[in-house]
């Protein structure tokens, strides 16, 4: 086992393009030109969904030559992601548009409708985003936690447990929290005092999490399965009928759908607009300079991993107290995974990883409505988050930047 | 930085004569000594018992009744009669058990030689077992030596090419494969569950109503040498598992490719330095983990699966449980055959067909096995920390001494 191995997590994942405008700097017109052609591939498939059900593909393909050429003359001008960004998703948006066509109407209603569809979009996304900043946190000061999907899992089962146990859907949250916490500090000393590889100890607490939650649910619940009145995180109505579509989405959701929003806010202030964030994130650039103006390398490094553990089991809480309303062995399913994926495209930044957690969320909630045309094509849909991820990572579409001592072990001076 | 080598990898400091306990320890340590793993297991179990004791269980009467399970009484003498018949069955399940997992986990192992953290062991067994089912259950009128060999070799070649997604994926971009190969697991599941759905390409032919794949035919099935092949006899996949331990084993020690891997793991900067191509390297290795992956998915199938159902696919963890075997085993290919050996009794011990569930409920027993395989692997990457607490301990009592320096171990730096 060599410990280079979480180094390279860090490592790898460099920039070696620079075609991309930095803050602060006004990016060249061939860089909106290839926006441009984003949102106009985007409209070419949109005029055939409803409400517009344009039933002929040729303005599609019109949009799309005309999306293709923007991202052409991007690329050209050395802005390779938002140009071949727009000229892959033109070519995907025709291949969507064209099914789109040549399927009933009615078909189109049922899976396309935008109320339901944002919805489903939405809670699907909630448990991502929830780990997702989890594992900012914890990545900002330095450790890679790939334990995420156990931590999610010690959230859900013990949510649940908790739950009914306190007859509390509030009290059930804390208590899974708590063991989403515990399950992090264990991550915390292999990874901070022990200078373990990050990447193997967090693997193997993902399987003790499994093998735990799994245990503790047979020998609890045994096959008949948590009880049908499971306290439920509440939903929150809003009346919200003139907002159209919109208001159809957000007009029932889960009061955890509306934290995890929160939640992406506060940790955008608390990471990046604060001294407090700015000591956190210093520890995940640089630990040996944060050390020497005064900064608890350790303690930050604690703190944030157990913080990034109490986040994650959140989202595994919302699973089985917020959404499905029982928990089953291993409900989790990779979904600890696709939040580190949401990460990386979101590259380390909150609003990035919620763009991330919504398309994934998105994918799921259209792969649960496609089944109406075929499931054999639902079943490989299935599959699409892996893929953009494995694209993502690849740096075809662009490459993110972790932290600078994302996984790499600190040894204080003097020991 | 810290840096414990593999077993063997470690530098070769002289075994001067030891004065304590714990320098003789460490001294074993380094030699890749069998020690530390062993304390690990003992921990691991200790600490499984300790849940199944709060539980309200009895966790004696369980590692009883699991070990009970396992067959390897069959190897004492005094095991007699039908209790020999018996364990003689449940030896055999083990022994099916333990051929996947020798050969799983020496395609963590090889990888981890290299520097690589191959978790990618489960997709690539899956991609194996699904180009393994699908040519088995096809050319019915093959010879059988030519169809089994066909078979293994397109599986090989089937997890081969998936985990050389990684491996390229490293070389071409430095896209890090811890992640790459995680998404490739689940893509490979996902493909399979596209595959033997219903209505899916290559469901059943004849069972429209069950999500599985066509049977295996008899030509391509491995002989059957130990036992009832009606009963799941063993098959002769045990002897190609060690096969491939052997082999590992050469091309680690005694090839110029093996060196190169473990230069590349041991220093990637040096080593391309030093002229070894080292994107190559990743490749190459990565394809050799995952042509071992899909081997034991082939090994599977034909030997005693002989189908797969969308099931079966999702309830699988032997490529997951090959890191733990590759781990305990610290990355040597006898060391793998004994932890494959030791988890393949595990998970034959706790399942459903051989614990009592008056004793113990199977389901229970299963999680245990994930637990122990968790704790395993966790403390064997603390094993740093035994290392470094015996060495620190023993500089301290040696600090006096001039000739002590050399033989320190190195884990900081």
């Amino acid at each position: 086992m060599s410990s280079s191995t979480t180094q390279r997590l860090a490592g790898a994942l460099r920039p070696q393009r620079g075609a991309e405008p930095t803050p602060g700097e006004r990016p060249p017109r061939e860089w909106w030109m290839g926006v441009g052609g984003i949102v106009v591939a985007a409209v070419a498939f949109l005029i055939t969904l409803p409400p517009f059900e344009v039933r002929s593909i040729v303005p599609s393909i019109v949009l799309t030559l005309v999306a293709v050429g923007l991202g052409a003359i991007a690329a050209r001008a050395g802005h390779v992601r938002v140009g071949w960004g727009a000229i892959v998703l033109a070519i995907a948006c025709l291949a969507g548009a064209y099914g789109a066509t040549q399927s009933g109407v009615g078909h189109l209603e049922v899976v396309v409708s935008w109320g339901a569809l944002c919805a489903a979009m939405l809670r699907y996304a909630t448990p991502l985003t929830f780990a997702a900043l989890g594992g900012l946190v914890s990545e900002r000061s330095g450790v890679v936690n790939i334990a995420l999907e156990g931590m999610m899992l010690m959230g859900a089962f013990f949510g649940a447990y908790g739950a009914d146990k306190t007859d509390s859907w509030f009290l059930g949250l804390v208590i899974g929290v708590l063991a989403g916490m515990a399950l992090a500090a264990v991550h915390a000393v292999w990874a901070v005092t022990l200078r373990s590889d990050q990447i193997v100890a967090g693997t193997a607490l993902n399987f003790v999490a499994l093998g735990l939650t799994g245990y503790l649910y047979i020998d609890t619940y045994g096959n008949q399965g948590t009880p049908d009145n499971l306290p439920a995180v509440p939903e929150v109505h809003l009346p919200t009928d003139s907002l159209g579509f919109i208001g159809d989405a957000i007009s029932d959701l889960n009061l955890l759908v509306w934290l995890s929003l929160i939640a992406v806010v506060v940790v955008w202030v608390l990471v990046f607009r604060t001294a407090r964030g700015l000591r956190l994130r210093s520890v995940g650039e640089n630990p040996r300079a944060a050390e020497t103006v005064g900064i608890g390398v350790y303690r930050t490094r604690y703190v944030a991993v157990i913080i990034s553990g109490g986040l994650a089991a959140l989202g595994g809480a919302f699973l089985s107290i917020g959404f499905v309303h029982s928990f089953t062995q291993n409900m989790t399913a990779g979904r600890g995974f696709i939040a580190l994926a949401a990460l990386i495209f979101g590259r380390w930044r909150p609003g990035g990883l919620l763009a991330a957690t919504l398309l994934f969320g998105f994918s799921s909630a259209l792969a649960q409505r496609l089944p109406e045309f075929s499931a054999n094509l639902a079943t490989l849909f299935q599959a699409l988050p892996y893929v953009l991820t494995l694209i993502a990572v690849a740096g075809v579409v662009g490459r993110s930047t972790p932290p600078a001592a994302d996984g790499v072990p600190y040894v204080r001076e003097g020991k | 930085m810290s840096v414990t080598p593999p077993a063997g990898g470690g530098p070769e400091g002289g075994a001067a004569p030891s004065s304590t306990v714990a320098s003789r320890l460490s001294t074993n340590l380094k030699l890749g000594g069998i020690i530390a793993p062993l304390l690990t297991v003992v921990l691991a179990f200790f600490v499984g018992g300790l849940v199944v004791l709060i539980t309200g269980h009895n966790p004696f009467d369980t590692y009883k009744a699991i070990f009970e399970g396992t067959g390897l009484q069959w190897l004492f003498p005094w095991t007699t009669g039908a209790d020999r018949t018996r364990a003689a069955i449940n030896l055999q399940q083990t022994l099916i058990l333990t051929t996947p997992l020798i050969l799983v986990g020496l395609a963590v192992a090889y990888a981890f030689r290299a520097g690589l953290f191959n978790i990618g062991g489960q997709g690539q067994y899956a991609v194996g077992a699904i180009v393994a089912v699908w040519v088995g259950s096809s050319f019915a009128g093959m010879p059988h030596l030519l169809h089994v060999v066909l078979t293994m070799a397109l599986a090989t070649l089937a997890g081969a090419v998936w985990a050389g997604i990684a491996g390229l994926l490293r070389a071409a971009t430095g896209a890090n494969e811890v992640i790459t190969t995680i998404m490739l697991n689940y893509i490979a599941l996902w493909l399979g569950f596209y595959l033997f759905q219903l209505h899916g390409p290559l469901q059943n032919d004849t069972q429209p109503d069950v999500p599985i794949s066509n049977d295996v035919v008899p030509s391509a099935k491995l002989h059957v040498f130990w036992g009832d092949p009606e009963l799941q006899g063993l098959h002769i996949g045990i002897f190609i598992a060690l096969a491939a331990a052997v082999v590992y084993w050469v091309l680690l020690n005694r090839s110029t490719k093996g060196y190169e891997a473990r230069a590349v793991g041991f220093n990637p900067e040096a080593a391309r330095y030093s002229g070894i191509k080292v994107g190559r390297t990743y490749v190459l290795v990565m394809g050799t983990c995952g042509g071992l992956a899909g081997l034991a998915g082939s090994m599977d199938i034909l030997g005693w699966q002989f189908h797969l159902a969308t099931n079966d696919l999702q309830a699988s963890t032997i490529g997951f449980l090959g890191i733990a075997v590759a781990l305990l085993g610290r990355n040597t290919a006898l060391g793998t055959c004994l932890a494959a050996l030791l988890f393949g009794a595990l998970v034959n011990g706790t399942s459903v067909r051989n614990l009592d569930p008056a004793v113990f409920d199977p389901e229970l027993a299963g999680n245990l096995t994930t637990i122990i395989q968790g704790l395993v692997i966790l403390f064997v990457s603390a094993d740093l920390l035994i290392v470094w607490l015996l060495t620190r301990g023993r500089r301290r009592r040696t600090a006096p001494a001039t000739g002590g320096a050399g033989e320190t171990i190195e884990v900081t730096a």
